[in-house]
């Protein structure tokens, strides 16, 4: 059967998201107009620029924590949100739209951990009741992950014991269990002491080196941009205004907005 | 003293009596009222406004009329259209729809006040919303809702009491029926006492939900024995 607008399955070939003429807008306010790009799979992608300039909003459209007024995200080339039908553009069923968001996993800036469960709790929470994995399964692959994110004798410590940098670390934690094809990452960093992230930021570097995750990353932490991205994006009021290989982008900046800002950040 | 002791025995198979029937209409009135409260509090906090409304109806109208004309109109009004109901039965549902509305209300806030990033991050776990409200968002807004129950159910075990209206032989009625054989201080002396001492009951076990579900949350120290078990666990201590 060849594929339909209505199927879920992954285009062979396709990017891992692409925007399609993505409008958003909260009341009057527009923030993304006619927004056009593609993530290929595996890529690193930051994206940087003033605050207001709509960057976490992109991240938010893709986790569907908001909705789009107009256009489509594709997540491996299928209408994740939206599809057209007979010309028109119409909701999926929140099921299928649940299906699709599997696939993807986010970092919040607050953490967002579950206060009501331990830490490996909110780990295998999903992987259990949303994948239907077993027990004993998911918590083996959630004390592997903790090793992996340095919190390996934390497992069953309270979330609210544990300082930020490492409630931040569970929450990466908790995301990878899902095992995302794509990973946002928001302002990961932005409510931690400065003492804190290193700890967080070397996790996600070897996360970026040992694994194919696509990322869209937002954050302040330039550094940590032009280590872990393939392609970093400078926003400015809804509008890509300069796309570029991070050392070009931090080096050597076309746009004179982007030298601007590179200059108050850097 | 020894006529006291005497008044006492005499009147306490009676208070005995009415307190079962004053525990009937109180538990089983906060029964009903509890599954009420949860049932419109989900409604009222629906997104589709097909459930909202209606639910916000009931609320409104069992929350704005008198409890008494309430049980007046399920005891009289019920059965002259053929729906003839035993006065205990009436007294629950009396009690449990106008306390289960003021309930709803105490529900729907608890729930609406969990953050949003709660509910943001069953999202990105792409969660459905049945395991989302079970798991997640109802274990963090019942520590959030005890408080409030607990008031109401203070003071619907003190609504029981105009169970006498429709004829039930509760605390209140023995306490009345007593005062002219035993004098007023004595019988609402204990009618006093036993109204404080149920409700200290009560109040003492939904407290110590209410720090349960506080500890749940890391809101409260663990208990010693709790923490002694940690700290064993952990190698420490």
């Amino acid at each position: 059967m060849p594929p339909t607008d209505e199927s879920l399955q992954p285009v062979p070939g396709a990017p891992a998201l692409t925007f399609e003429n993505v409008v958003k807008k909260f009341g009057d306010l527009t923030v993304l107009n006619d927004l056009n790009f593609e993530v290929e799979r595996g890529q690193r992608v930051t994206l940087i620029g003033p605050s207001g300039s709509g960057k976490t909003t992109i991240l938010r459209l893709v986790m569907t924590l908001e909705s789009l007024t107009g256009g489509y995200i594709h997540v491996d080339g299928v209408p994740l949100t939206h599809v057209e039908r007979g010309g028109k553009r119409v909701a999926r069923r929140h099921k299928d739209v649940a299906q699709l968001t599997r696939r993807i996993g986010m970092v919040f800036q607050q953490f967002n951990l579950f206060p009501n469960m331990t830490v490996i709790e909110n780990i295998i929470e999903a992987p259990v009741h949303v994948l239907g994995k077993s027990k004993e399964e998911a918590r083996t692959r959630g004390k592997e992950l903790l090793e992996q994110v340095g919190l390996g004798d934390k497992a069953d410590q309270h979330p609210s014991r544990l300082s930020g940098g490492q409630q931040q670390r569970v929450a990466i934690a908790r995301a990878l269990a899902m095992d995302p094809e794509i990973l946002l990452l928001d302002e990961v960093t932005s409510a931690l002491d400065p003492e804190l992230v290193g700890d967080v930021l070397q996790v996600l570097r070897d996360l970026a080196e040992n694994t194919d995750i696509t990322m869209l990353i937002v954050t302040h932490e330039m550094q940590f941009a032009q280590d872990v991205s393939d392609r970093v994006l400078m926003f400015d009021s809804g509008h890509i205004i300069e796309d570029a290989q991070p050392d070009v982008m931090f080096s050597n900046p076309t746009h004179e907005r982007t030298k601007e800002f590179l200059r108050a950040v850097l | 003293m020894d006529a006291f002791l005497d008044d006492l025995s005499t009147a306490a198979p009676r208070f005995w009596d009415g307190l079962v029937v004053t525990l009937q209409l109180g538990l089983g009135g906060a029964a009903v009222a509890f599954v009420i409260a949860v049932a419109l509090g989900l409604l009222t906090l629906s997104p589709n406004s097909w459930l909202r409304a209606p639910g916000r109806m009931v609320v409104e109208f069992f929350r704005g009329t008198s409890l008494v004309v309430q049980l007046f109109f399920f005891f009289f009004v019920l059965p002259q259209i053929g729906l003839e109901l035993d006065p205990i039965p009436v007294g629950i549902a009396a009690l449990g729809l106008n306390y289960g509305a003021y309930g709803a209300e105490v529900v729907r806030g608890s729930l609406a006040a969990v953050p949003k990033a709660q509910w943001e991050a069953t999202t990105a776990l792409s969660m459905g919303s049945v395991q989302r409200m079970a798991r997640i968002i109802w274990p963090q807004a019942w520590a959030l809702m005890l408080p409030g129950l607990n008031n109401l159910l203070v003071m619907l075990v003190k609504g029981t009491a105009l169970a006498s209206f429709i004829f039930l032989h509760d605390v209140t009625f023995v306490a009345d029926d007593l005062r002219r054989t035993m004098g007023k201080l004595f019988s609402f002396g204990i009618g006093f006492a036993i109204y404080y001492a149920l409700n200290q009951l009560l109040s003492s076990g939904m407290r110590i939900l209410e720090l349960r579900a506080q500890r749940r949350l890391g809101l409260k120290p663990e208990s010693r024995k709790a923490t002694k078990r940690a700290e064993a666990v952990a190698g420490v201590g």
